[in-house]
């Protein structure tokens, strides 16, 4: 009985005023989560102010289609009835985000008539008056704020083992810029266009949720209350942009390995009889209400089967237009190379080969001519094993650390092997990575190769000539800063000599595809090799550092279970 | 983190903003006939590549000085040449691409901007920043002078080439305050060979390297000094002119296309004393031209005529700068024929004192940018406008901690209350008046007066109430930091007590 009232306690949760306060008595050695004092924190709003300044005076940059898009979304929401949001199609880019993003955008719009009613007609096709620009650019801005807010409780959760005395040398100030200025972000959200700034925001919270958790292990009353927090803030962006299906397994081992089961047998692994059912019953209760409250209504209207079709548009191909770095476009590259080498010695005959336009623009099958073609379940099936690894924080979690690297691990394999991957979605590692590389040396080495190449291969999303400056300024600013801060905060370079010069080699390909191709005569006749090139070269990046990040999950690292204990 | 790195930070974001500037609208931008200064600085490339020299300063057939004919000086004319040369000739043909407009036009002409900026203005930042100012907050003080909007707005947003003519001034003041004083004068005349605007900073300039030489005793070594700068000037002018020096004719129209005295005291709405005093009497219809242009010379001469002394009489670097200031906005203020434009003249030294003297210099700099205002919205630059002064305001009252520096001494007042507290004693505490509530209060006066340009329709018979009340805040501002600049100079003691403030070298 007594057992059951600590249960349901910690189900209820306690505020968290109360575990900021109580902390600071609980530990006083080792891995102190240091909060800074209140004043010391001035800079912050300071940087985030910094960076609001920037994303508003690029109002007026380019924005890409998914401008028109989120226009289409508004009018939809705003000027037609719930049951037609997923029927509707007189615009090309039809509502394809789940029902709450849908909803989200309707709230939107009751802000946007007081700028500009006509964006809200839904026949008024690509419409960009000024007011309307500055309405959908403002909302993005504006809704960061969560965004800011989730940097700052990721960096009160940071572990802050060398106590640097400068301010620009130490790792809530290093971390809070890696992730607000962002250079993926700011580009994705504030240039190209999209809302990826508060949906990353709920996922940073949630994180540093499940982060903070880790600090209160011995309160054992209030440990959970973060735990449910953090479950939900993630069913929430779930059902906001369900691209974040990719990580859902992290979540889901990490919250019933964890959560659901309450204690470890003294060599780390799962003890059976702690199951806890109120735990499993809370947290079932929280992903269903969240979905009832998204899906309910579609359900009830039996719209689900066109919802699920338009959240689900498998009739595109295995790459994007412009190949995201991943291991397809290595394989594609391969192919490729495979048929023109067969052509050559004379193997193969040129009129048997499938007329295959590499990225011309249009998203279509790419038909492979040597290599076996690659079909969804494949994809699933590869995504799938290299997630699998995920698997030992069953067998030995290490705490909220382990699960951020799983869950680091989880989005970057998704992006590795996942069906028509989009380039933006490497963001989804990059960010939440920067917690882990303010805190290790190795992890900071990792990171440095993935943001670099990851960012680099953003660059094909701003193919204007304007913006070509920005971009490379952006680019120039977030990398020069990332390497100098984390090089002086873990004292020394992080990178060996093959690593540097494969970054390097990106300013040659940046220089030859921007600069040199378009002055060519291949411009003409070979329009996609840059893009070609690009992509090809920073799948050996990420690839490169996907497998560093897989060893350094599957070697025991003895550091996160000490401290954790 | 290391020296470098930072800089190269504080580079990059200044660049970035100006570039993300760049991308909104120029002055002129598709309204026929007569277009804007972009179309003017495109024009200039077209007729300086076209035309053989000896016609580019006259009113030829193929050459119409009406639509806008070259009034800048010869660099001007050899820097729109080595422009024409870099790029599609269609974009410079004659007659055929007046009023040219295209994408790829506009990208030319904005990286050319950033190029010259790159080359002259920023270096020259970057030198003063951390040679010549003092203190632990030598990064700051770059981020803040990078991210000055007045200029940025300008020069990206409406299109000059202003970081030309004040990034080699300000190369003269960095040169001069190393100690080098010929290559200071060098890039001085260059920089008055690029824009005769200019010369509202030549008077310091004079008086400061007459000062050194004086002090070095012009029996001696001090008149070697004096020869050798003097030849230095007249060979850099000499060199600058040299295709126009065959025909006195030619330096005469030249000139006469510099100073253009017959457009009148003032044009549009300007925050000078001539444009604010026309409120309360039209003095363009009393005077005739003849005695508006000596009026004006008379009390511009009057103005400067203090600060100029202090300087020869004292040549430190610090006078210097604060004479550039007192010197530049004296003119704006009196002179003749002053575009809102000319503001950035006095802005640049004002930007030197941001270290010495943060919120006097936030305060005007502020106050500039506000004055240029009416220009903004008629280029479509609100936007860029709001956010840049904004982010100026924020970032330079947060990393030079202005309120913090508010105190009499602070202010550099000490010496000024000294000199009064027998006579005046109860007017004599200006410092009571540059203080954070007059600042926020100021402030809020001109965020107000910004969105009442923009949203309020102005009343049919007053279609100009708004850029005039623009014009005449931002006067009393000036007017009044003019005077606290003058203070501070003139009241400082000939012998020098605090070494700390003086040259570096």
């Amino acid at each position: 009985m007594c057992y059951l009232y600590v249960e349901l306690q910690s189900v209820i949760s306690i505020p968290p005023r109360l575990i900021h306060r109580g902390q600071a008595s609980v530990y006083d050695t080792g891995c102190v989560m240091a909060t800074p004092r209140a004043d010391d924190w001035s800079w912050f709003p300071a940087l985030a102010l910094g960076v609001s300044f920037l994303k508003c005076i690029l109002i007026n940059a380019y924005h890409s289609t998914d401008f028109e898009v989120h226009r289409n979304w508004l009018a939809i929401t705003h000027s037609l009835p719930v049951s037609k949001w997923y029927h509707e199609n007189t615009s090309e880019w039809t509502l394809d985000y789940p029902p709450l993003f849908a909803w989200f955008e309707y709230s939107l719009s009751h802000v946007a008539q007081h700028f500009d009613k006509e964006m809200l007609v839904v026949q008024n096709l690509i419409y960009t008056s000024p007011a309307t620009i500055l309405f959908q650019r403002l909302s993005v801005i504006v809704t960061d704020i969560v965004f800011i807010y989730a940097v700052k409780e990721c960096c009160r959760s940071v572990r802050e083992e060398k106590g640097s005395k400068d301010l620009l040398g130490h790792p809530f100030f290093i971390l809070a810029a890696l992730l607000l200025w962002n250079f993926g972000l700011l580009i994705v959200d504030h240039i190209h266009f999209q809302y990826n700034g508060f949906l990353f925001g709920i996922l940073l919270l949630s994180v540093a949720r499940h982060l903070q958790v880790l600090y209160f292990m011995t309160l054992f009353l209030v440990e959970q209350g973060r735990h449910l927090e953090g479950a939900l803030l993630f069913t929430v962006l779930l059902n906001l942009k369900h691209i974040y299906l990719y990580i859902a397994p992290a979540y889901g081992i990490f919250l019933l390995r964890s959560y659901c089961f309450t204690k470890d047998n003294t060599d780390g692994s799962v003890r059976w009889s702690s199951f806890s059912p109120v735990r499993l019953v809370a947290l079932g209760s929280i992903v269903i209400s969240v979905g009832a409250l998204s899906f309910g209504p579609f359900i009830a209207m039996g719209q689900l089967p066109q919802v699920l079709s338009r959240l689900f548009p498998f009739k595109r191909g295995l790459c994007h237009a412009y190949w995201a770095p991943n291991v397809w476009a290595l394989y594609n590259m391969v192919d490729k190379a495979l048929s023109v080498l067969g052509v050559r010695l004379k193997l193969l005959d040129v009129a048997k080969l499938p007329k295959a336009s590499m990225t011309g623009g249009l998203v279509q099958e790419f038909q492979h001519s040597i290599l076996p073609s690659v079909s969804p379940s494949i994809t699933l099936i590869c995504t799938l094993l290299s997630i699998m690894v995920m698997l030992s924080i069953w067998c030995r979690p290490r705490g909220a650390r382990g699960f951020l690297r799983c869950l680091v691990v989880c989005a970057l394999g998704s992006f590795m092997f996942g069906w028509h991957v989009h380039e933006k979605a490497i963001l989804m590692a990059i960010l939440p990575f920067s917690i882990l590389a303010v805190e290790s040396r190795e992890d900071a080495g990792i990171f440095l190769m993935l943001t670099t190449t990851g960012h680099y291969s953003l660059f094909p999303l701003l193919f204007t000539a304007a913006e070509l400056p920005i971009k490379v300024l952006l680019m120039l600013l977030f990398t020069l800063y990332s390497f100098t801060s984390l090089k002086k905060l873990f004292r020394g370079s992080l990178l060996n000599p093959l690593e540097t010069t494969y970054l390097l080699g990106l300013v040659a390909v940046e220089i030859l595809c921007e600069v040199v191709y378009p002055l060519s005569p291949w411009q003409h006749t070979l329009p996609f090799v840059p893009l070609l090139v690009t992509s090809v070269y920073c799948s050996l990046g990420v690839s490169y550092s996907f497998i560093r990040l897989y060893v350094s999950l599957l070697r025991q690292h003895g550091t996160d279970k000490h401290k954790q204990l | 983190m290391e020296n470098w790195s930072l800089v190269s930070i504080c580079v990059l974001f200044g660049l970035t903003a100006r570039w993300a500037v760049s991308l909104n609208s120029y002055s002129g931008a598709g309204k026929p006939p007569m277009f804007g200064d972009y179309e003017a600085q495109r024009h200039w490339q077209e007729v300086t590549y076209n035309l053989p020299v000896h016609e580019w300063y006259f009113n030829t057939t193929d050459n119409n000085l009406n639509y806008w004919g070259l009034d800048y000086p010869p660099l001007t004319a050899y820097h729109s040449l080595l422009c024409a040369h870099l790029i599609n000739p269609d974009w410079v043909e004659l007659h055929a691409s007046r009023g040219h407009e295209s994408y790829g036009h506009k990208l030319f002409m904005r990286a050319t901007v950033l190029v010259a900026d790159l080359l002259i203005y920023i270096p020259a930042v970057v030198l003063y920043s951390f040679y010549l100012s003092e203190g632990s907050n030598k990064k700051k003080v770059f981020l803040c002078i990078l991210l000055y909007p007045g200029l940025i707005l300008i020069d990206y947003g409406h299109f000059q080439y202003n970081s030309i003519s004040l990034g080699l001034a300000l190369w003269g003041v960095v040169v001069l305050g190393l100690g080098w004083d010929v290559l200071g004068s060098l890039a001085f005349v260059l920089s008055l060979n690029y824009k005769q605007m200019e010369l509202y900073h030549s008077l310091p300039f004079f008086c400061y390297l007459l000062g050194k030489c004086f002090k070095q005793g012009l029996a001696g070594r001090g008149l070697f000094l004096l020869v050798k700068i003097a030849v230095t000037v007249l060979v850099t002018f000499a060199l600058c002119w040299l295709p126009f020096l065959s025909d006195p004719g030619q330096i005469l129209q030249v000139v006469h296309r510099l100073f253009p005295v017959g457009r009148g005291l003032f044009e549009d709405k300007v925050a000078n004393t001539w444009c604010s005093l026309n409120v309360l009497i039209k003095i363009k219809t009393i005077l005739s031209t003849d005695t508006q242009l000596y009026f004006s010379l008379t009390t511009t001469l009057l103005a400067i005529l203090p600060s100029s002394i202090k300087l020869l009489m004292k040549p430190t670097l610090w006078q210097f700068k604060l004479a550039l200031v007192n010197s530049s906005l004296a003119f704006f203020l009196f002179s003749f024929q002053v575009h809102e434009k000319s503001i950035l003249l006095p802005a640049l030294p004002v930007c030197l004192l941001l270290n010495d003297l943060p919120l006097p210099a936030i305060w005007f700099l502020q106050a500039s940018t506000f004055s240029m205002l009416p220009l903004f919205l008629k280029d479509g630059l609100l936007v860029p406008y709001v956010v840049t002064s904004l982010a100026f305001l924020f970032f330079s009252i947060y990393l030079l901690s202005a309120f913090e520096h508010c105190s009499e001494d602070k202010l550099r007042l000490g010496p000024y209350r000294r000199l009064l507290i027998c006579i005046v004693r109860r007017y004599g505490y200006l410092s009571n008046c540059i203080n954070k509530d007059h600042f926020y209060f100021s402030i809020t006066a001109m965020a107000g007066l910004s969105f009442m340009s923009v949203a309020l329709a102005p009343p049919d018979q007053l279609p100009d109430l708004f850029p005039l009340l623009v014009s005449v805040f931002s006067y009393l501002h000036f007017l009044g930091l003019l005077l606290y600049f003058n203070i501070v100079q003139i009241a400082e003691p000939l012998q020098s007590v605090r070494k700390n403030q003086k040259k570096s070298n």
